[in-house]
């Protein structure tokens, strides 16, 4: 009986804790979430900036990071208002 | 008359309202389906469309919603007796403002959750649109102005809480880095976090700091008015999880232990009403109660500003369309009751007639004030915490309101610039610095410009009050032609209507005559750009409803 009590209460508890983190978060979620987006565009425009034409002195590496940015490349020239990629060697959609 | 009486029958008629009147509303009117895919789930993209908890979401509305207007408007207008105000409360939160609330949040959630603005040029027209954005850009440069003078107003009256007041600020700072840096779980930190604000609180008292009376050439409420702004300035500058997003938290449970303070001291204590329930010994520059009530009392009876809260941002996180209800209709009682608490403080809080009248000597003064010294009085009797703890309490709990407001209101205003630099093509104002700057000064310029001294902000407070009356007209005038087209009674929303575009038009009148009396020529001005906005929004409400009678006809 009194373990079902124990339980019940931390039951509750992590369920407040939850709701207090909502109430924390829910109304700044767009916000920070955008600051976010706009810091990864920057980076992506970094990564992809030598093919762009802008001469970057850490290429070298920036290079090895284009795989990995592959999944969210289409999002971002969709939302530059690219509908295609714009890179001559470096094809999406 | 006692005032567990006069809060206990407001409250129940309030909850009343609730149970009867939001049922019919949501069942017959706005008809709401359970079933119905909300914005929320169609777009879930985890950043704008999140479905959300309706007591959560409940609870971010009602913050988002109250701040220091639902306090500044019942305490001003208790003037005329408690008992107009008392009445506009009850029946403005449950007439008016829950309709409100609620319908904007239907009529954004039936339209892909967009902001009210763009729904009224989808629904009604783009003249009307263009109308809306008028009214917010006005509604936004007034907020800023008032709640500056009310805050420097409060932080001269009680020194103790200016310590509090800008301590607050440090701890919002101190609990946003180590909730980012995950130092720490949230409950733990809310509990430190409100238990250094009261500490802060009960040290004020001990400390308090006044500036000297004049600095060079300014008095100290226009030094203050400066200071709130440069304040204010940096603060919307500051990415939001810095600083607005902890502050906010702080406040919004703040605002919950504060009410429940006060209501709790007011049953304890059982103090009389005071003032008077219809004042007949009116100070001479009280302006007349019939309109000028109903647009000193904005924020807790109907205010256009819950519009677009609603639809900027509750609309996107709504889980079932039936939890509007709950979230829209008691996010509006929410706000009466606390426009209830300011009226019981301002009125029962003062232990004679003689004593009250010498707070309200004359109209726009008393004020929040008046809340803060007769709250603070009922505090003290009726839960025994020290006077002036009790002062300080209720100052910073204002002042924090109005600050976030400012804050917000800032920031939103510098986006609208920057979206006119986007539009004229001005590159420098495009920059978040610049056109910050330019907000700033053209709320300064409010702010002094109405009187010399900073103190223009709260000459502007009925004016302020119309303004956001005609912001609630626009949104329940989209409601109505909504509701005319699906074929459903549009009553409910039109009488509101017109009963707002009356009320805020009479009194732009009366208001132009006092400034014309006064030879303010900058606010005669201001009014006069208000009033062609009403007289414009009625004629589009004229013109949308006609146009709707013919097609339907034919």
């Amino acid at each position: 009986m009194r373990n079902m009590n124990i339980k019940s209460i931390q039951q509750w508890f992590s369920r407040a804790g939850e709701l207090v983190n909502e109430f924390y978060n829910a109304p700044y979620r767009s916000a920070i979430a955008r600051a976010k987006r706009d810091e990864d565009d920057l980076f992506m425009m970094l990564v992809f900036s030598e093919m762009m034409g802008v001469p970057n002195p850490a290429s070298y590496y920036t290079l090895e990071l284009q795989p990995l940015m592959l999944e969210r490349f289409h999002d971002w020239h969709q939302r530059m208002g690219m509908e295609h990629s714009p890179l001559d060697h470096f094809r999406c959609c | 008359m006692n005032a567990i009486f006069v809060m206990l029958l407001g409250l129940a008629a309030m909850f009343l309202g609730y149970v009867f009147y939001s049922k019919f509303i949501a069942e017959k009117i706005y008809k709401l389906d359970p079933n119905f895919k909300t914005p929320a789930h169609e777009f879930e993209d985890g950043v704008d469309f999140v479905p959300t908890n309706k007591y959560v979401l409940w609870g971010h509305h009602f913050t988002s919603v109250a701040g220091a207007a639902p306090i500044i408007g019942p305490a001003i207008a208790v003037i005329w007796g408690w008992v107009p105000a008392f009445l506009w409360v009850i029946f403005g939160t449950i007439f008016f403002a829950g309709v409100h609330d609620a319908g904007a949040i239907w009529a954004s959630n039936r339209n892909k959750a967009k902001s009210m603005g763009n729904l009224t040029g989808d629904v009604v027209s783009k003249r009307a649109q263009t109308l809306f954005m008028i009214v917010i850009f006005l509604v936004l440069l007034m907020v800023n102005a008032v709640f500056a003078t009310a805050i420097s107003g409060l932080l001269v009256k009680f020194p103790s809480s200016v310590i509090p007041v800008w301590g607050a600020i440090f701890v919002a700072l101190i609990i946003g880095q180590i909730i980012f840096r995950k130092w720490m779980g949230l409950g733990a930190i809310s509990v430190l976090g409100v238990v250094a604000l009261y500490l802060l609180i009960w040290a004020g008292p001990s400390a308090p700091l006044a500036l000297p009376e004049t600095i060079g050439g300014l008095t100290d409420n226009a030094t203050w008015v400066l200071i709130l702004f440069g304040y204010a300035a940096i603060a919307s500058l500051l990415p939001v999880w810095m600083l607005l997003q902890p502050r906010d938290y702080i406040n919004g449970l703040q605002l919950f232990i504060g009410l429940i303070l006060l209501y709790a001291a007011v049953l304890l204590l059982g103090p009389d009403m005071t003032a008077p329930a219809f004042n007949t010994n009116l100070p001479e520059d009280t302006p007349s109660m019939l309109p000028l009530l109903f647009v000193t009392i904005a924020c807790g009876a109907i205010s256009g500003f819950h519009g677009l809260v609603a639809s900027g941002t509750t609309s996107k996180q709504l889980d079932k369309e039936t939890d509007l209800r709950f979230v829209g209709y008691f996010g509006a009682i929410g706000e009466g009751s606390l426009s209830l608490a300011t009226i019981i403080a301002a009125c029962a809080g003062f232990a004679t007639l003689a004593d009250w009248e010498a707070v309200y000597s004359s109209f726009g003064q008393g004020g929040v004030a008046a809340f803060v010294e007769g709250g603070a009085n009922i505090i003290s009797q009726g839960v025994g915490l020290d006077n002036e703890i009790a002062e300080t309490l209720l100052t910073v709990m204002a002042v924090l309101f109005a600050g976030t407001t400012m804050d917000t209101g800032l920031r939103l205003q510098r986006y609208i610039f920057q979206e006119w630099g986007n539009i004229y093509n001005i590159s420098w104002m495009q920059k978040a610095l610049p056109a910050t700057l330019l907000a700033v000064i053209s709320c300064v310029a409010l702010a002094f410009g109405a009187g010399s001294d900073g103190s223009g902000g709260l000459a502007i407070w009925p004016l302020f009050g119309t303004t956001n009356q005609l912001l609630a007209g626009l949104t329940l005038m989209v409601i109505t032609v909504m509701l005319v087209r699906l074929g459903r009674p549009m009553y409910v929303t039109l009488l509101p209507l017109i009963f707002l575009l009356i009320m805020t038009v009479f009194a732009l009148f009366i208001q132009l005559k006092g400034f014309y009396m006064q030879e303010n020529w900058f606010l005669f001005g201001l009014d006069i750009v208000v009033l062609v906005a009403a007289v414009w929004i009625a004629l589009e409400a004229t013109s949308a409803l006609s146009n709707l009678k013919k097609e339907q006809k034919s």
